[in-house]
């Protein structure tokens, strides 16, 4: 039962992770991807702030009168993890609108059907 | 389509002035609560995008025109790195703030205060300059 | 949290799915707050649930707001995911328990941190003086790869292919990211 409470986080960690992973490999909308991959960054944020944590400490801001606080570096890592997440993101989001610009769709499976008659036509073109 | 949003308008415009002041206090505040440069970048872009979505887009780029939005995205990282240097023309490394002042202390203190504002800069001209990025793509689609 | 994980996954309307991982990453702020993280939280909130969204449901509108079709769950993908969520899982039975102060991870840099960063730097906040005095360089690299992604996003988007002569200003920039 301790085990049970003791590696529950990072079991809920596990399962949220397999859902980003899921929807990156599984699922065919570009923006599903990219969902998926923010669920999976979410998860990893999760995983380092609950190692971060010390039973009984509190949050690393020094004050009078306490003794134990959580481990301030892991906070420092998500918290710019978090804000280069997000522009990475907008990378990725500014990268699927010139694909629909492109392609006129955002399914990678119709964009590999697309791709495939696009180099088909160029090798009829240029024998 | 505006006078049917009174309420919002007259809401965000009371929310919009205390959501900058906020993102300044969060700025400079940051050595003694929670908070800091990323924050402070991120919800003074949140209180921009928000004038933005009420206002409209054409009355916020006349407030921020993109010339400015670039140059806070560049000078941001530049204050970043020009501390950097300054600490380094003092006789310090790169990023040692001691040699800022003659007290340590204090120093270290506005070496921090400069940098995080070098952060925030940054981070909200990024914001912004992405949200007002993908608003012309739009304005450019409909436009077709 | 992992409720609303699962209907993103299922979910077909984009739409929804975005406004879906905006309560995703707030249920996440609430989270941190809950492990001790007030910086982090605050950050997330700010973040995940305004600026992510927004830009979200920008590109929603660029692009479209359906997904094709309702797919079942795909056999393959599931049996991956499976099997390496059973080997993490099977990996974290050695992991240190949660809230364990003997972990390892306590007792590197973090009390060295906790009990200097007062007399060496000054402000209260540790996670403030970490970020900015600390681990000066790599905040600066972090700060350069928001600017790259801005940039980036300039180039790619930033101007409508209709105009036809090259936009100065986005090269200049290109030229300040190098010097940078």
């Amino acid at each position: 039962m301790e085990t049970f409470y003791g590696l529950f986080n990072y079991w809920i960690v596990i399962v949220l992770m397999m859902m980003g992973f899921y929807m990156v490999i599984a699922q065919h909308n570009l923006i599903k991807k990219i969902i998926g991959l923010n669920v999976f960054q979410v998860s990893v944020f999760v995983f380092y702030i609950s190692m971060s944590k010390i039973k009984g400490g509190t949050a690393p801001i020094l004050t009078d009168g306490i003794e134990i606080y959580s481990n301030p570096l892991p906070h420092v890592l998500i918290l710019t993890a978090i804000v280069v997440g997000v522009a990475t993101t907008a990378l990725g989001l500014a990268l699927t609108v010139r694909i629909k610009d492109a392609f006129d769709t955002i399914e990678d499976d119709e964009i590999a059907i697309l791709e495939k008659e696009d180099q088909e036509r160029e090798r009829g073109t240029i024998s | 389509m505006l006078n049917r949003a009174s309420i919002l308008r007259v809401v965000s415009k009371l929310l919009i002035p205390p959501i900058m002041v906020f993102a300044l206090y969060v700025q400079f505040h940051g050595d003694f609560g929670p908070g800091g440069g990323f924050q402070a970048g991120v919800i003074f872009a949140a209180a921009f995008i928000l004038y933005a979505l009420i206002f409209g887009v054409d009355n916020a780029r006349k407030v921020a025109p993109a010339w400015l939005t670039r140059t806070l995205l560049a000078s941001g990282l530049l204050l970043y790195t020009g501390v950097g240097v300054v600490a380094m023309m003092l006789g310090g490394d790169f990023l040692d703030y001691s040699m800022l002042a003659t007290d340590q202390k204090s120093a270290q203190h506005l070496g921090i205060t400069l940098i995080e504002l070098g952060v925030g800069t940054t981070v909200s001209g990024a914001m912004i300059t992405i949200f007002l990025i993908f608003d012309g793509r739009l304005r450019a689609e409909k436009d077709d | 949290m992992a409720v609303t994980a699962f209907s993103l996954v299922r979910i077909h309307n984009l739409f929804a799915a975005v406004m879906m991982l905006g309560i995703y990453s707030l249920l996440a702020a609430v989270l941190y707050v809950v492990m001790d993280a007030v910086d982090v939280a605050f950050t997330e909130a700010a973040v995940g649930a305004g600026i992510s969204t927004v830009l979200m449901l920008g590109t929603l509108a660029l692009t479209t707001r359906m997904d094709k079709e309702a797919k079942p769950l795909v056999p393959v993908p599931l049996a991956i995911v499976t099997a390496t969520g059973a080997l993490l899982i099977y990996a974290t039975l050695d992991m240190p328990h949660y809230g364990d102060p003997g972990a390892p991870i306590h007792h590197h840099v973090g009390p060295y941190y906790i009990e200097k960063s007062a007399s060496e730097v000054g402000p209260p906040n540790i996670v403030t003086s970490v970020l900015a005095s600390y681990r000066g360089y790599d905040t600066l690299g972090e700060v350069t790869v928001v600017f790259t992604a801005a940039v980036g996003v300039m180039a790619l988007i930033g101007r409508s292919r209709r105009r036809k002569k090259p936009d100065p200003k986005s090269e200049n920039h290109g030229r300040k990211e190098q010097q940078a």
